[in-house]
């Protein structure tokens, strides 16, 4: 599978290229759209919850604090969301594509996952240079994002390749996981801290998996602190899981695919 | 390169009644079995020399395109095994299907590398498909602005614009309009000369003795016949006529299906009306200019003057090619009682041009329909013309031609 992909490398880096220019292709700002989208987003919420969870943001009480805490959770969730549902969608998506032209047909999941990781990192950066200016930086532990992110995605890729097979047999698969996604969201400490869930909805939004990654974001985002290693075990686990199960759906089922198209 | 080698193949698809019965299907411990399993290719076994070109034709729901998606990786077969060697380049549906937001450049240049076209030869061969495409300034243009003839056009260009081992169509081209198709058929003949082996799936038996070595006749997904495209194409039209004349026993139904308006008030019916040959077999196939007879029976379910009988060839498009009556053609008439049987036989040839056409049949008093209409057959019968050994031409009449150059003044 691995060498497949190798040799159609280009065909993915070029459909990550125009995939993005698409995106933005025909309106009159382009790339900017990119940005002001989740700027939107962020000043949104920054404005109706910045007042209200300012005070209990345990350790700072600034309105900078508040937006930096959203946007450390916020950025890699909108990654994680965007590569789960696009995942699922893309096999019915490039139905046509699938149809009428043979190529190793995993690059399709490797093209959103690298789609979503430039959309993020254009963004990141910004946060970052906006960070730099307010004189905020985190330091070297800005680097715990990367296998934080390593694992944030591999368990997204791993069930939305599931995911995205199953939904050309089954198209009640992405209602479904448009609808999870949403719950989720709200079940993820993102725009409020864990500390103000009441104890038992704390200890069940603990056991969410994206609370522990979210809460290493924040912390290197707010305090500059290491992510604590040993919590994320269990999602080591998770994403070897995740890998093997796509991997599996993906094997017995990708063949029959196009039958469904 | 370029060698074909099928063996068993077969290919089933489930067929569900509710997209529930195969979640059901899937949950149950037990193997309960909700689908119906339909075979659109079964136990298909040929190879195919490296350089031949092969023609596969066969009623629609034969298996043709099957076959054909399963050579070029899009589908896996059910049982079977298949081998392909060296670079395919398969037209299966329509376009390239890329990215409709892209333009012609763009999905020109993913498809050559869907094709495993080197990236340095990409660059190279960029401005062949849109010379070749004929598309100009369209090609910056986003694909979905594009007719599906022109998206016809820069597929197909992206497909060839590099010699395969393997050239697969899917009758993609006749999508295109007649000059485009002759371009294509032309670069198609090329690679051929040049040792591509060519998969062609069509309707058409006259592109298949054109182009082809050999033919494959598909029946239901099964292999019937593998022989010299001239025998194949004669054996193909004795089971269309043998289909038509089944179908005539419906007469409500032709041989596609589509139902047939009748009317009239049936004082006189029309029993049968098929189409022969030149050989006096009920046929449906006719090169240009062939003999070809319409032979009609009739009875009568009251004593009355034998009504006339008229006939109107129609093409596709229903536009009236050709049309004449009994009343017209001068034949007396005699009184007739009621249970009497009569044929007509209509004697002309097909000088038409390459396409299909329909035969409506009528028997009404005096020299039109309008007086007073026995019964109206609509698209009683269907003709197909292909071309045969005259030049080549445009439109639906074959009139005589002759051509002559002369010079008239000489330079120095």
């Amino acid at each position: 599978m691995l060498e497949g992909l190798w040799r159609y490398r280009s065909f993915i880096s070029s459909m990550v290229r125009r995939e993005f220019q698409a995106r933005y292709l025909g309106s009159a700002l382009g790339a900017a759209w990119s940005v002001l989208n989740p700027a939107a987003m962020i000043f949104i919420y920054t404005v109706v919850f910045g007042q209200v969870m300012r005070s209990r943001l345990p350790g700072v009480d600034d309105g900078t604090s508040y937006g930096i805490f959203l946007c450390a959770g916020l950025l890699p969730w909108t990654m994680f969301t965007e590569t789960l549902q696009r995942c699922t969608s893309v096999f019915v998506d490039q139905g046509n594509l699938l149809k009428k032209m043979t190529f190793p047909r995993a690059s399709l999941p490797v093209i959103v996952v690298l789609s979503s990781l430039v959309h993020f990192a254009i963004i990141f950066g910004l946060l970052l240079v906006v960070m730099l200016l307010l004189g905020r930086f985190p330091g070297a532990s800005l680097l715990g994002f990367v296998p934080l992110l390593v694992l944030q995605q591999t368990i997204a890729v791993g069930l939305g390749v599931a995911l995205g097979v199953l939904n050309v047999f089954f198209r009640d698969v992405g209602h479904v996981v448009g609808i999870l996604v949403q719950f989720w969201f709200w079940f993820t400490p993102i725009i409020y801290p864990l500390t103000i869930l009441p104890g038992v909805a704390r200890t069940l939004v603990a056991f969410n998996p994206m609370t522990a990654l979210v809460d290493g974001y924040q912390g290197i985002l707010l305090f500059g602190r290491w992510p604590d290693w040993i919590m994320y075990l269990p999602h080591v686990v998770l994403a070897v899981l995740a890998l093997i199960v796509g991997r599996r759906v993906f094997r017995r089922l990708a063949g029959e695919m196009t039958d469904f198209l | 390169m370029g060698q074909i080698v099928a063996s068993g193949l077969g290919k089933m698809y489930r067929v569900y009644r509710r997209s529930r019965d195969q979640l059901l299907e899937w949950m149950s411990r037990s193997g309960r079995v909700l689908h119906r399993a339909e075979w659109a290719l079964r136990d298909v076994s040929f190879e195919v020399r490296e350089g031949e070109s092969v023609g596969i034709i066969g009623m629609n729901g034969a298996g043709k395109s099957t076959l054909l998606r399963i050579f070029s990786g899009t589908t896996l077969p059910t049982e079977g095994t298949f081998e392909v060697q060296g670079r395919v380049a398969a037209l299966l549906e329509l376009g390239l299907g890329i990215h409709p937001e892209f333009d012609g450049w763009q999905n020109a240049a993913l498809a050559c590398r869907l094709l495993g076209v080197e990236e340095a030869e990409i660059a190279r061969i960029l401005p062949w498909v849109q010379e070749f495409s004929e598309l100009g300034a369209h090609m910056d243009q986003p694909v979905r602005t594009y007719s599906t003839g022109m998206q016809v056009r820069l597929a197909f260009s992206a497909a060839t614009a590099v010699r395969p081992d393997v050239l697969m169509v899917d009758e993609a081209l006749s999508v295109g309009d007649a000059y485009f198709q002759h371009k294509s058929m032309s670069r198609i003949r090329q690679f051929r000369e040049k040792g591509t082996t060519l998969l062609f799936v069509t309707h058409d038996p006259g592109a298949v003795k054109s182009l082809c070595d050999r033919a494959l006749l598909l029946e239901s997904g099964r292999l019937v016949l593998d022989d010299r495209p001239d025998t194949v194409f004669d054996y193909y039209n004795a089971r269309i006529a043998q289909r038509e004349k089944d179908a005539a026993i419906e007469q409500h139904k032709d041989a596609e299906g589509r139902s047939v308006t009748r009317s009239g008030s049936r004082e006189a019916e029309i029993a049968s009306v098929v189409i022969e040959d030149g050989a006096g077999q009920p046929a449906r196939l006719f090169r240009v200019g062939s003999p070809a007879t319409v032979r009609c029976r009739f009875e009568l379910h009251e004593d009355m003057e034998v009504p006339t009988v008229g006939f109107v060839l129609r093409d596709r498009f229903g536009a009236d090619v050709f049309g004449s009556n009994t009343f017209h053609l001068d034949i007396s008439s005699t009184r007739g009682r009621a249970g009497d049987s009569f044929e007509v036989e209509f004697k002309t040839s097909a000088d038409l041009g390459p396409g299909t056409y329909s035969v409506s049949v009528a028997l009404h008093r005096s020299h039109a329909h309008v007086d007073s209409n026995y019964d109206w057959w609509d698209r009683a019968a269907l003709l197909e013309v292909v071309s045969g050994d005259r030049a080549s031409f445009t439109g639906v009449a074959a009139l005589p031609i002759e051509a002559s150059v002369k010079r008239t003044a000489s330079e120095g």
